[in-house]
């Protein structure tokens, strides 16, 4: 396989490189079963997959401490997997059962997690992007040096209230990071059809915000970025913008028959430019990881994940009394 | 171990499909991800991508095959070098999706569940002890005086909005806040409700407890998808981790003469949203209970104001801390020979009704629900099986209105104690006319609320 020829980062150490291969395969099997699961009308409505884009959540979460806050829209499993929340709550959501993180009132795009400060899971394009500013303003009120990670697509990047929010982040300095997940497609519409400006994150300078693009198919370009990025925020700068280039190998939801682009197109990003395999050849070039070593990991996470699709087929459908509750607090 | 590889389902609706395309034949081997066949849904036609690595043993299904039910197996992979199992003794298959019994799940509403419902009681405990001090307010002064007890009490509690800060609130209502709790606590915003809105929503995720002010909520359109989408529904959709303790709140409904655009009243609208809380007050004293009720409740609260009522003055309790129930309504006037039910500008009409119609002989008992959602249903209901008549009183536009709703209860709730038919005065069902003369045809008035009293007794 053609993989881009790694540059030497002699200052990643073994155990790092074989984290991140671990998080974002963990990412990928797990988007795998649930596409399973979905075909098998185990997952129903909506289910936005992940693959192809591990390395943005993964390199990102490297890069974050303990308190730090991260929200997203509704292409979220990937998110909720790398802040360590446990693959059989995720799964059970999306089969819709008591075990899930939401106890199946949420689904797949609306899970939350408040013991791992993940805040959704969020059906409106562009939502999450002022709510991840409010978020990055109580801790900002609060007085303590947590950041907020606020992911949103190319596509959201043309919704008015992300630009509100662009404004007021600056104007009151919060702590927040805004990670554009450029994927190059909003749904059937790739970027060159929804805009004319060259470059999304450049938009932040007409508000004063720094930020920079990132190779996001690079988990260490992403890890470095977003320390940056971090960084500014602790420091009481004010928000950073980061656009992180990368890919979704699927089509935009399980329903999407994808044919605005050509195979040849999603082909050569798989085989140039995969996250997990750019990291797999750093660990067999670099001698930290045997070809063996890498086909245990591979079990261990088919393991987890079939243990996480097990969980989320035996765990019940909620009582039928849930409906009446969580309405109000 | 061979596999079956199923029929998928490939869309929230598909039940079958057509097999339109081989694209591996069998001895073929597969690695997750590879294409392995193309099928056709009603809608589209999509790959479909194998999820395990092996080989192809069987194909089981042709291509071209028309109606193929999802979770039919249509191959079979097989490790490298393995056998093909005979048909019949089946491979491993991931299991059929449990059969989910829709008629089982279904769960009667509350409101259709009770056959022989407890004759309601109206809670009539005072608001106040007997013997508090009172002092004269205007409704500006006491929804002032909430908030700033508030925030006293509470450093989460912040307000935030268009000119509520240096310029004291476009109506004064934040009148010297910025004065006592600085800018890190009273704070203006940019003209962008869908952005502020949205950044006050997750500062209540983020565990402190906003107001935010909207100039009035004409403009809280532009914020209505964080009012309803990502303050309302949260709750729920966390299975009850992430709650949105957030107070939206402003001026609503007419004013004065601004047009069509400014002069919308919207408590039928927030009052369908399961999820929020809405309170819409008449008096001073109410304003400040409510509002102190509002800005403690763990729920997102639509807290509905008016311009007209924020000068008028009331008696307010003078206590230390004065706070008013949600689903509570208030009797204002008790009567005999009809109920009239109302809430915020509304009220004024009522009461003025029912001053008139007492020099005619006939007594109104007037209630005013004060807190529209919760709705306190049992005063209502209380009241028409006494008066066995009733009018609603409200300013917004008659298609689904808060009177609409409070009929449906009374229909099913108090059928057989209604002497004559509901009747719902709302404003009229057209867009705010600008002119004087316009303006006040629009507008319900005391006028119809007395003709109404009289259509309802028949005399
Ligand atoms: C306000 C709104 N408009 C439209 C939609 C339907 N919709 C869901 S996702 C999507 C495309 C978003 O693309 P992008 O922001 O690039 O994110 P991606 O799906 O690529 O991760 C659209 C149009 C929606 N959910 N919300
Ligand atoms: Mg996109």
């Amino acid at each position: 396989m053609a993989v881009k020829k790694p540059a030497a980062k002699s200052n990643v150490s073994a155990e790092e490189l074989l984290g991140y291969y671990r998080d974002m395969l963990l990412i990928r099997r797990f988007e795998e079963k649930a596409g399973q699961l979905y075909g098998m009308g185990l997952i129903g409505g909506f289910c936005h997959l992940y693959i192809g884009q591990e390395a943005v959540v993964v390199g990102l979460e490297a890069a974050a401490k303990e308190g730090d806050k991260r929200i997203t829209s509704y292409r979220d499993h990937g998110h909720m997997l790398a802040c360590g929340m446990d693959p059989k709550g995720v799964m059970a959501e999306l089969t819709g059962r008591e075990g899930g993180y939401s106890k199946g009132k949420g689904g797949s795009m609306h899970m939350f997690s408040k013991e791992k400060h993940f805040y959704g899971g969020h059906g409106i394009v562009g939502a999450q992007v002022p709510l991840g500013a409010g978020l990055a303003f109580s801790d900002k009120y609060k007085g303590n040096d947590n950041v907020t990670f606020t992911y949103f697509g190319d596509g959201a990047a043309n919704q008015g209230q992300v630009y509100e929010t662009y404004n007021m982040a600056m104007l009151w300095d919060l702590p927040v990071i805004f990670v554009i997940e450029n994927n190059k497609y909003a749904m059937g519409t790739s970027v060159q059809r929804a805009t004319r400006s060259p470059s999304l994150w450049e938009r932040g300078a007409a508000y004063g915000i720094t930020g920079e693009e990132v190779d996001g198919m690079d988990v260490l370009a992403v890890k470095a970025a977003g320390e940056k990025a971090v960084a500014h925020c602790r420091a009481g700068k004010g928000p950073y913008i980061l656009e992180v280039m990368t890919y979704r190998y699927r089509g935009h939801s399980m329903s999407d028959p994808a044919k605005y682009r050509t195979r040849d197109e999603v082909q050569k990003m798989r085989s140039e430019r995969d996250a997990i395999e750019h990291v797999r050849e750093l660990l067999l070039t670099g001698k930290h990881a045997t070809e063996d070593d890498l086909k245990n990991i591979d079990k261990d996470i088919k393991a987890v994940v079939n243990e996480a699709a097990e969980f989320s087929k035996e765990s019940p459908e909620p009582a039928l009394e849930e409906l009446w509750t969580d309405i109000y607090a | 171990m061979a596999t079956e590889v199923l029929m998928p389902a490939l869309s929230p609706t598909m039940e079958e499909g057509t097999l339109a395309k081989w694209l591996v034949k069998e001895g073929d081997t597969v690695a997750s991800g590879d294409i392995m066949a193309e099928i056709e849904t009603d809608k589209a036609t999509m790959e479909f991508e194998a999820v395990d690595e092996g080989v192809i043993g069987k194909i089981l299904v042709e291509a071209g095959t028309e109606g193929v039910k999802v979770n039919t197996p249509i191959a079979v992979l097989i490790a490298e070098g393995e056998e093909v199992p005979a048909a019949g003794a089946t491979a491993e298959t991931a299991p059929a999706p449990a059969a989910l019994n829709r008629e089982e799940g279904k769960v009667a509403s509350p409101a259709t569940a009770a056959p022989v419902p407890a004759a309601p009681k109206a809670d009539t405990t005072p608001d106040w002890p007997e013997g508090t001090k009172m002092k004269t307010q205007t409704v500006r002064e006491a929804l002032r005086d909430a908030m700033a007890e508030e925030m006293r009490s509470t450093d989460e509690v912040f307000v935030m909005g268009e000119e509520v800060a240096e310029y004291q609130g476009a109506y004064k209502i934040t009148q010297g806040l910025l004065d006592e709790f600085g800018a890190r606590r009273v704070i203006d915003t940019p003209i962008t409700e869908h952005g502020f809105a949205g950044i006050g929503v997750g500062a209540a995720f983020g565990g402190l407890k906003p107001i935010v002010e909207f100039m009035t909520f004409n403009f809280a359109m532009q914020a209505i998808d964080h009012l309803l989408n990502s303050a309302a529904k949260t709750l729920y959709m966390s299975g009850g981790q992430m709650g949105c303790p957030i107070v939206f709140r402003g001026p609503n409904g007419a004013a004065a003469r601004v047009g069509a655009q400014h002069s919308q009243c919207y408590a039928a609208w927030y009052s369908s949203i399961p999820g929020l809380k809405v309170a819409m007050p008449y008096s001073a004293a109410d304003a400040k209970g409510l509002l102190k009720t509002a800005i403690r409740d763990p729920n997102p609260v639509i807290f509905l104001e008016n311009e007209i009522l924020y000068g008028r003055s009331f008696d307010v309790p003078d206590l230390e801390d004065f706070t008013v129930p949600f689903g509570k309504a208030k009797i204002w006037r008790e009567g005999s020979d009809l109920t009239i039910v109302s809430f915020g500008i509304g009220m004024t009409y009522a009461l003025e009704a029912a001053e008139r119609l007492a020099k005619d002989g006939i007594s109104a008992e007037v209630l005013d629900l004060r807190t529209l959602r919760p709705m306190d249903t049992d005063a209502i209901l209380a009241s028409v099986m006494k008066t066995n008549r009733l009018i609603t009183v409200e300013e917004g536009f008659p298609q689904s209105s808060v009177g609409n709703y409070i009929t449906s209860v009374v229909m099913e709730q108090a059928f057989d104690y209604l002497d004559a038919p509901v009747i719902n005065l709302c404003g009229k069902d057209v867009p705010m006319p600008y002119a004087a003369n316009l303006e006040k045809l629009a507008l319900v008035t005391t006028d119809e609320v007395v003709e109404a009293a009289h259509k309802v007794t028949y005399r």
